[in-house]
């Protein structure tokens, strides 16, 4: 009962309740680091350095008036920002923080579900995001939401190919589809893969960037063509869930990206005897630090990088990325059976 | 008993969905309750044990053919559907030879389905399900039905090449 029932939950728990704090946390650092870059201070006002910020925001935007337009489809307008965060937090099922741990004399698995097909629920819960963006397109009723959200479909699917031809090279590596597995893969094999699989993860950090709308893909959200992309008829609480979920999406990017590449919550080169000093960290620190490094470049391609250009990305996810993955994956099959 | 429960459970949520998609009279609505029906049917799966064939329908089929069809649908139709209704009667005749159809196919199956004792494992299906049932799909795919995966790749290049051929501009 305890083993199948409440564990579960409670992990369930601790953790919805960990990214939605990471979340809105991310808002802050966001707009703290875009400032810094900027030559400003960003918020100062509300607690030591603004810290507090995040709770200032999420209280206005509770209060805030939630309106409807008239001409809206009230069902999906309703149905779309809950259909944009939900598959963001579900994605966090799989992710490993750590390896087996003992607490309180109880071992704990830090993986809310260790299935034997993480690596593709992870896939498919990107592929279901892409629904909260065109429902929030159409249901506005409103020419630049629906302008928006096809851009930023038609974005998400392009992109979404890539990301899986380049998924599938991995697990050719790791050989298996369990993100647990993966780790351990990389344990194995004495490496992150990374250095394994180069190609491939500078593919997924491309279009983890354009999956989540991000800078220099962020063609959804380009305020001086759309006024605010698919969002724009949003307001309140619904708007935020919309916002939310995007830095959501960032952090699962970032955790894939760390799991699949640079070990999950193994220590710098896991088999280097010498470095043995770094074990004193326990793993699941290993975890965040390594994702918060690629949460910071994610905000510090947005503070340096211009926008592209809509069709100079689809030329970019259909001609070069995904080529470039078809012949990663042909690649490392050939390696994988050659070696 | 949990079982059961899940199942009928998820059975109704599926069926009604599935009643909902041909009875919506907004196209993008009954669009969507396509989308909750794989899901439902994705979760029935999840309760067979199947996780790879639950995630591929839910990547596949609510992830991508329907993203498709959605597509289509808002570029299509953007405006509210015409209120025109064709004559019911005039599609009687046709509906009754394919509800009859499957009439007939439906209480085939409970026929068949009674003459075999309840617990009978069917015929080829292993005694215990593999460990990890993704290595147990692949390796059939390239092994025992190494010919119908081969064609089924075949008939998408066909129609990937014809797709290409349509959409293309044509030369001036």
């Amino acid at each position: 009962m305890v083993e199948t029932y409440l564990v579960p939950l409670l992990k369930i728990a601790v953790l919805l309740n960990a990214v939605l704090v990471a979340v809105t946390y991310m808002v802050l650092l966001e707009r703290k680091v875009i400032a810094w870059v900027q030559v400003r201070l960003g918020p100062m006002r509300v607690g030591p350095y603004g810290v507090l910020q995040p709770i200032a925001d999420a209280l206005k935007l509770m209060l805030k008036e939630d309106i409807t337009p008239a001409r809206a489809d009230r069902f999906v307008f309703t149905l779309a920002p809950i259909v944009s965060m939900v598959p963001a937090l579900i994605a966090f099922a799989v992710i490993p923080f750590d390896d087996e741990v003992t607490l309180f004399g109880y071992k704990l698995s830090l993986v809310v579900a260790d299935v034997n097909v993480g690596l593709l629920y992870v896939v498919a819960t990107t592929s279901i995001s892409v629904y909260g963006i065109i429902l929030a397109g159409y249901a506005s009723n409103s020419k630049f939401p629906l302008l928006a959200g096809l851009r930023a479909s038609a974005q998400l699917i392009s992109y979404e190919v890539a990301v899986t031809m380049m998924l599938v090279s991995i697990v050719v590596t790791a050989g298996t589809l369990s993100m647990v597995g993966i780790v351990k893969a990389q344990l194995d094999a004495h490496l992150w893969f990374v250095f394994i699989q180069p190609v491939a993860f500078v593919i997924l950090f491309i279009g983890g960037l354009a999956e989540t709308n991000r800078a220099p893909f962020d063609l959804p959200e380009a305020e001086q063509e759309l006024t605010g992309g698919f969002h724009t008829e949003y307001s309140g609480m619904r708007f935020a869930l919309f916002f939310l979920a995007e830095y959501a999406n960032m952090i699962v990017v970032s955790a894939v990206a760390t799991t699949l590449f640079f070990g999950g919550w193994l220590r710098p080169f896991p088999n280097v005897a010498p470095l043995a000093f770094l074990d004193l960290v326990p793993g699941w620190i290993w975890f965040l630090m390594k994702t918060f490094v690629f949460l910071y470049i994610f905000i510090w391609i947005r503070a340096t990088l211009p926008r592209y250009r809509y069709d100079q990305l689809m030329r970019l996810g259909w001609k070069v990325l995904i080529p470039l993955a078809i012949a990663n994956l042909v690649v490392s099959g050939i390696l994988k059976v050659l070696l | 008993m949990l079982e059961a429960i899940v199942f009928y459970t998820l059975a109704v949520f599926t069926l009604g969905f599935g009643v909902l998609v041909i009875t919506a009279r907004n196209t993008v609505h009954s669009v969507l309750f396509l989308v909750a029906n794989f899901l439902c049917v994705a979760v029935l799966y999840v309760a067979l044990a199947a996780e790879f064939l639950a995630v591929i329908q839910v990547l596949v089929y609510a992830g991508g053919i329907v993203v498709l069809y959605l597509f289509v649908v808002m570029l299509v139709n953007l405006k509210a559907i015409p209120e025109a209704r064709v004559d019911p009667r005039r599609r009687s005749r046709l509906g009754f030879v394919l509800a009859a159809a499957l009439l007939a196919e439906v209480s085939a199956i409970l026929v068949y389905a009674g003459s075999r004792s309840p617990m009978a494992p069917a015929p080829g299906a292993p005694a215990t399900p593999a460990p990890g049932n993704t290595e147990t799909v692949g390796w059939l795919l390239y092994t025992d039905y190494l010919v119908p995966f081969e064609v089924a790749s075949v008939l998408l290049l066909v129609a990937m090449i014809g797709a290409i051929l349509l959409a293309r501009k044509q030369e001036a």
